[in-house]
């Protein structure tokens, strides 16, 4: 295996890990936030520039912030004495249903395929993503943009009763 | 002259030659970290010895004038001060509060410094002189690395335990949030019209010539002008420079989300800050003042790289020349101009730039008045929206707090 590759691969799963095990929430976003760089550093070293910094850029700096706001405005970063989640069993089975769900997607995908006969294909271009989003998945970008309205609308909602029971 | 342009580019491959070649890239990257490490932390030096200057003489005072080099009376007129400051805070106590999360707390500095760095480093500092050229996503590289700043300062402010510390995050979390917005936007535009994210790219297509001696900066176009005062405005607050410094306003938070911090951890940030500013203005220099290109094809044969530190040294003054000048503005103000003026403002100039692409064709005495229309009556109206929104300010708790005394007296 390659070095650099075990590295980062280590980081990444060893991040995730403590992120799972440590009791102060906050500590737990910080780890996440580890292995989510992680995960982006696996991608610059796969070639794939555009999604590796894409995904700092969401998630270091959006999702990580929000989760912060998320817990420090609702109960704190302190976490309640005693065992947390009594049973394991049920996110261990939401792991490993993610998992299969995503493994699945994977091995049906034609990419993987295409990607075992022609080892030799060239980086795909930001200019030949954009002309994807905004061509043939302008849809489903579409779909996705009013999920986030939503969601945030709904986060809007939230906000203001609480206001309003104070 | 070519030869002065390519100096440090032809010294570095001198340099580089001596190694075997195998180690060669790895050669050249140490010697562009090292330019890096060396070039940019000696202007912040420099910086801070100007800005307090600088900040003396616009409020009719000498500011620092003695320290020069030691056990002499060379004075240097105080531009030994930077050597003091850093020894000082090098040899510091460094203090730790006793209910801080120590691992966060030391991390945080770190998280600031080394992005700082990294984003130095795709800015095209001269011809053929980016450290790094992401020739499919240099500008998405600048954004995603400086996207860890915010994480610095939530890191801060959160593992002080002090409530001025997390004060400053939050505030500063919500600053640099809402002006990463126009900021991202207003840099869109120039990418849309350049057709590339590559920061050397968008350098070289300004090289251009238009009305006969003038290059082709794209300031000089209504969308760039347009472009260039947000991103200005943005940039400002993204490096939390004065009338945007709320997130370490001194006289409400002592000094925000580093309050906690001493000595030498304290310089760092101040190193960050600092970096982030230079990082930030060499991409508006990039995007918007034609990078390393001279403004008249006259003041071709000065090095491209001399144009690129004349506009960043322009910027720096510019940027104390704000602090000295502007007073700070309220949070809810900060936060009306970034999501009321400033996105609707990015906004529409982004249908500018569509506007002009397609109306390349048209002569330029039509092409010019449309698009400054496009931008002048939003900009009108939202301006107005603004004043309309000022009315004659109440203290409301003054007011009220104002029979409290009689009741505080009438106490045992």
């Amino acid at each position: 295996m390659n070095p650099i590759f075990a590295i980062l691969a280590g980081v990444t799963v060893g991040a995730a890990v403590a992120a799972m095990a440590l009791r102060n929430l906050v500590h737990s976003v910080l780890c996440l936030t580890v292995s989510l760089v992680g995960l982006a550093l696996l991608y610059l070293r796969l070639g794939a520039e555009f999604a590796g910094f894409v995904q700092i850029l969401v998630y270091v700096g959006a999702v990580a912030i929000l989760i912060m706001f998320a817990v420090l405005l609702t109960r704190g970063g302190e976490a309640p004495p005693g065992r947390i989640a009594n049973a394991p069993w049920s996110g261990l089975a939401v792991a490993a249903a993610v998992f299969a769900m995503i493994a699945w997607a994977i091995a049906r995908s034609p990419a993987l395929r295409g990607m075992a006969k022609d080892p030799a294909q060239p980086p795909l271009s930001v200019k030949a993503i954009g002309d994807k989003l905004t061509g043939d998945l302008v849809l489903p970008l579409q779909v996705v943009a009013l999920l986030l309205t939503a969601a945030l609308v709904g986060g809007v909602v939230i906000a203001m009763s609480e206001k309003e029971t104070e | 002259m070519a030869s002065l342009d390519q100096i440090f580019v032809a010294l570095k491959d001198w340099l580089v030659a001596f190694v075997p070649v195998a180690l060669q890239p790895l050669a050249g990257a140490l010697l562009s970290i090292v330019a890096i490490m060396a070039v940019f932390p000696g202007i912040f030096a420099l910086t801070t010895v100007v800005e307090r200057k600088l900040l003396a003489r616009f409020q009719n005072r000498p500011g620092p004038n003695r320290v020069g080099i030691p056990l002499t009376k060379i004075r240097l007129a105080g531009f030994g001060q930077f050597a003091a400051d850093g020894i000082k805070s090098l040899t510091k106590e460094d203090i730790v509060p006793r209910n801080a999360d120590r691992i966060v707390h030391f991390v945080a500095p770190f998280v600031l410094v080394a992005p700082a760095f990294l984003s130095l480093s795709v800015v095209p500092v001269g011809r053929n002189m980016a450290a790094l050229d992401f020739r499919e996503t240099g500008l998405l590289f600048f954004f995603a690395v400086g996207a860890a700043t915010e994480l610095s300062v939530f890191m801060a402010g959160w593992s002080s335990r002090n409530k001025y510390s997390l004060l400053g995050a939050m505030r500063g979390i919500a600053q640099m949030l809402s002006y990463e917005l126009p900021l991202i936007l207003s840099s869109l535009v120039v990418v849309m019209m350049a057709g590339t994210l590559s920061l050397a790219t968008i350098a070289e297509r300004q090289s251009g010539v238009q009305w006969g001696v003038v290059h082709s900066w794209h300031v000089f176009t209504p969308w760039g002008f347009a472009g260039f005062l947000i991103f200005l405005t943005a940039a400002c607050a993204e490096s939390n420079r004065t009338p945007f410094d709320l997130p370490e306003a001194e006289s409400e938070l002592v000094a925000g989300y580093f309050t906690e911090y001493s000595g030498f951890k304290f310089a760092l940030f101040f190193l960050g800050e600092y970096l982030g500013m230079f990082a930030i203005s060499g991409v508006a220099i990039t995007l918007f003042l034609g990078g390393w290109n001279a403004p008249f094809t006259f003041l071709d044969w000065v090095p491209s790289w001399m144009w690129f530190f004349g506009k960043l040294v322009g910027f720096i003054l510019f940027f104390i020349w704000l602090r000295a000048t502007l007073p700070r503005l309220r949070v809810d103000q900060l936060m009306d101009l970034a999501w009321k003026f400033m996105l609707p403002m990015s906004l529409v100039n982004l249908v500018v730039a569509g506007v002009w692409h397609l109306a390349a064709s048209w002569p330029h005495l039509l092409r010019w008045p449309l698009c400054v229309a496009i931008l002048a009556l939003p900009y009108w109206l939202l301006s107005r929206g603004f004043q309309t929104r000022f009315k004659t300010r109440t203290y409301r708790f003054a007011e009220e707090s104002r029979p409290a005394p009689a009741t505080a007296a009438a106490g045992p």
